[in-house]
């Protein structure tokens, strides 16, 4: 079948289920590698999709956020709530953990009383099978009107019958089933129903009245929007719903919500107890011994950090090869270029394409061995189950500055690089707790930044003082961090904390294919969004750093004049000097009044500006503005430079100056995109730089006492 | 007052006979499973003493203490499908 033939029998699938049920896995085995990651509009959760073809249809498949319940009362809840109401996907697949049915059946009763087409898959039906349980599947299929399919998402068996199940489901009618939620609130419903039925039957398709009414009584904002938009007495039913609510709330003493929420929890038990054939043993001794060591009361803290130190080494020497490979060979290319260059496109063109664009794209290529190999350690933590162990360990102590257990692995990853930490936040659920943890995590000292205290330290400290320095440093920014998120907690990010009601998943032995699909999600991420922003911000910077560039050099004058000076050096001078007349050597002389309390000169800030586009660009800065031509961190004449020129004072107040402040164009575009705008980006460098200015300001004081 | 949760030792199982959370905790508590009636069985307490992990159904879940302390509790007895182990508490 060619195209055209797919596109008119396209069925659009929304997979729904609570979280750690599997529906990764299913989505995995529909789509293959045929999928996407993108974003919902207007807000920042991930949306998934991708395509299958089978039986002679193209299916458009939707994973949705995993939620326990549909009342949009989290954003992720609200996504999923909104995509099944507004895009009314033609199928919806409620994937279930067979094993914990009972608790399931709640946003499965939620999905019926909306009324879709659904398919009920009892996934890991295996282990529920294992443990001896029994569904009967007809009585289900009675009781809810609904397809039923039984799989094993991680081996991917029972898809085909999954496949069929779905185009029987799209072929069938839309059924909605009434949820008895006690004769109170049933008569509550009621009264709202006739209320919304005298002003016409079936305003608001293909919405059943009857569920607007139940949705009003829970103060669902889309159902209010519903009733205003078609409904011609939309005035008197709202007030006719306001007043029952009020009555009843009286008598219980808690929010209505909430009351049917618990209803609809007893009416999902009773459903399940009828459908119930035989009980599972209750049996779960592997995960639980090995949470007996991992989560010991004495070894579980110590475990915990090995894991990370694993994961660290691992990933930096691991990634450590590929990335002298990228280096290697974005220089050579960029010498092939160089050596290419036809003489009619001009030098600057060729300084833009060399020095902008390629250099720009090897720092962002660079970066990507790291970042992947962070990716596949998180992903192999979240798909096994232990990221919600590191949470459990070390809740008590985020709690105490108000943040989620969750938060602790995104710092930690900080320290090796904020970009993949940064997107590690995506795990937390409310984004209060999100936005704190990314506005916090650059003052996790990264990897970058170990360049310019391999530079400093040894410039400035004795053999003896070093580790201390290094230390001391690491630990200025771990306070900070605890400092900056109290304060946005109590300010900007004001509000209860939420709470910490988590589900532990029974350890799980991850597939190859699920951790890769995994980590390659991320990395193409990483690449589409930040990758452009970086690349267009390098350009900038270069820029900033060669033009405008002075008619003439100094030491060519000298050299005419008949001094004697080495090509290199000559080179060294005139590196030197052009950077000092850019437009970068000119803001760094313009804020230098107010860089001096800090103790930086106007070399010093000029450096500082290269900081933004990465830490190493800031190194290779200040060689130049030196005149010592292109050196790293290791340069001994950099070294001696430094020492001759600044005391060790000031060396600590640059080391926290960019610690604190100055984060890499790479962490900012990758806030914008996770906080869903450039305004927190915009937030998150201001805050970090003034908190950098202040403390080195005071430091540099205090210390010149 | 009645006893709850978060003093419940770790190895013990209890039965819960009344939930006093209210708002978005309740309802969290509620899809949960957390409801009267329901059977619950301490499995531990975090390294750092806090929060506490309990299993429902056939879920684990963490709970803060602070929020266990809002569901009340009484002993169960042993029924079918009880695990049966115990451990040292832990505090």
């Amino acid at each position: 079948m060619d195209r055209d033939e797919h596109q008119d029998r396209t069925t659009t699938v929304a997979i729904a289920g609570n979280p750690n049920a599997g529906k990764t896995s299913i989505f995995n085995a529909l789509t293959g590698a045929r999928q996407r990651v993108g974003n919902y509009p207007g807000v920042t959760v991930e949306k998934k999709e991708g395509e299958c073809f089978r039986a002679g249809r193209k299916i458009h498949i939707v994973d949705l956020p995993g939620t326990y319940s549909l009342q949009a009362a989290s954003l992720d809840e609200k996504v999923a709530r909104d995509f099944i109401v507004r895009e009314r996907p033609d199928v919806v697949l409620d994937v279930v953990d067979a094993s914990c049915l009972e608790r399931h059946l709640s946003l499965t009763s939620q999905l019926v009383e909306l009324g879709v087409r659904l398919v009920l898959v009892l996934n890991m039906s295996d282990r529920a099978r294992a443990a001896g349980q029994v569904i009967d599947l007809a009585m289900i299929r009675e009781r809810l009107g609904c397809e039923v399919v039984e799989t094993v998402g991680s081996r991917e068996e029972g898809i085909e019958t999954l496949v069929a199940a779905i185009s029987t489901a799209a072929a069938g009618e839309l059924r909605a089933i009434d949820i008895d939620y006690g004769n109170e609130i049933n008569t509550a419903i009621d009264a709202v129903l006739a209320a919304i039925r005298a002003g016409g039957e079936g305003r608001m398709q293909p919405y059943a009245d009857r569920w607007v009414a139940v949705k009003l009584l829970e103060e669902d904002p889309e159902a209010r929007r519903l009733l205003w938009e078609h409904h011609s007495g939309a005035t008197a039913v709202a007030a006719l719903a306001g007043e029952i609510k009020k009555r009843i709330e009286g008598h219980h003493g808690d929010a209505l919500p909430v009351l049917m929420a618990e209803r609809r929890y007893g009416f999902a038990a009773g459903l399940y107890r009828e459908v119930l054939r035989c009980e599972p043993i209750d049996r779960q001794h592997l995960s639980d011994q090995i949470d007996d060591i991992l989560t010991h009361r004495w070894l579980g803290i110590p475990l915990f950090f090995l894991f990370l130190y694993a994961l660290f080494s691992l990933t930096f020497r691991l990634g450590e090869i590929p990335m002298r490979w990228i280096e290697e060979g974005v220089s050579r290319f960029g010498g092939l270029v160089v050596a290419h260059w036809p003489g009619w496109a001009g030098a600057p063109l060729k300084s833009l394409i060399v020095s902008g664009v390629i250099d720009g794209v090897g720092g962002v290529l660079v970066f990507l061995p790291t970042i992947i190999l962070l990716f596949l350690g998180i992903a192999l933590m979240e798909d096994t189950g232990y990221m919600a162990r590191a949470a459990f360990i070390m809740d008590r102590l985020m709690h105490r500055i108000g943040l989620h257990g969750k938060s602790f692995i995104p710092m930690m990853i900080g320290f090796g690089c904020s970009v993949p930490a940064i997107m590690a936040t995506r795990t937390l659920e409310h984004r209060r707790d999100r936005l704190a943890t990314m506005l916090a995590i650059p003052l996790m000292s990264c990897g970058a930044r170990l360049t310019i205290y391999s530079l400093f330290i040894p410039a400035f400290f004795p053999e003896g003082q070093r580790a201390t320095v290094l230390w001391l440093v690491y630990v200025i920014g771990v306070v900070l961090a605890v400092v900056v998120v109290k304060l946005l907690r109590s300010t900007l990010l004001r509000g209860e904390t939420t709470p910490f009601v988590m589900e532990l998943p029974p350890y799980r032995m991850p597939t190859a294919k699920g951790i890769v699909i995994h980590m390659w999600e991320r990395a193409k991420l990483y690449l589409r969004k930040a990758a452009t922003v970086i690349l267009a911000i390098s350009i900038v910077m270069w820029a900033l750093m060669s033009y405008p560039k002075p008619a003439s050099y100094e030491v060519d004058r000298r050299i005419a004049a008949g001094a004697a000076v080495t090509a290199e050096q000559a080179a060294a001078e005139r590196r030197a000097e052009g950077l000092e007349h850019s437009a970068a050597g000119w803001i760094g002389r313009a804020i230098e009044p107010a860089m001096q309390p800090l103790g930086f000169d106007w070399r010093i800030s000029t450096a500082l500006i290269g900081a933004f586009a990465a830490k190493e660009v800031f190194v290779s800065q200040l060689s130049i503005v030196f005149s010592l031509g292109q050196s790293d961190a290791q340069s001994l004449s950099l070294r001696e430079e430094l020492r001759h020129r600044y005391s060790p004072l000031v060396g600590l107040c640059v080391m926290l100056f960019c610690l604190i402040g100055t984060p890499c164009v790479a962490t900012m575009a990758v806030t914008r995109r996770e906080a869903g705008g450039w305004r927190w980006a915009l937030a998150q460098f201001v805050g970090l730089t003034v908190l950098a200015y202040v403390v080195t300001f005071a430091v540099y004081q205090i210390g010149s006492w | 007052m009645r006893p709850t949760l978060e003093v419940t030792p770790p190895g013990q199982a209890v039965r819960i006979t009344g939930v006093r959370a209210k708002g978005a905790l309740r309802r969290r508590l509620i899809e949960m499973g957390i409801v009267p009636g329901a059977r619950i069985v301490v499995m531990r307490i975090a390294p750092l003493g806090d929060p506490m992990e309990i299993r429902i159904g056939r879920t684990n879940l963490s709970l803060r203490k602070r929020e266990a302390s809002t569901i009340e509790v009484a002993p169960a007895d042993e029924g079918a499908g009880a695990q049966g182990r115990h451990r040292h508490g832990q505090r």
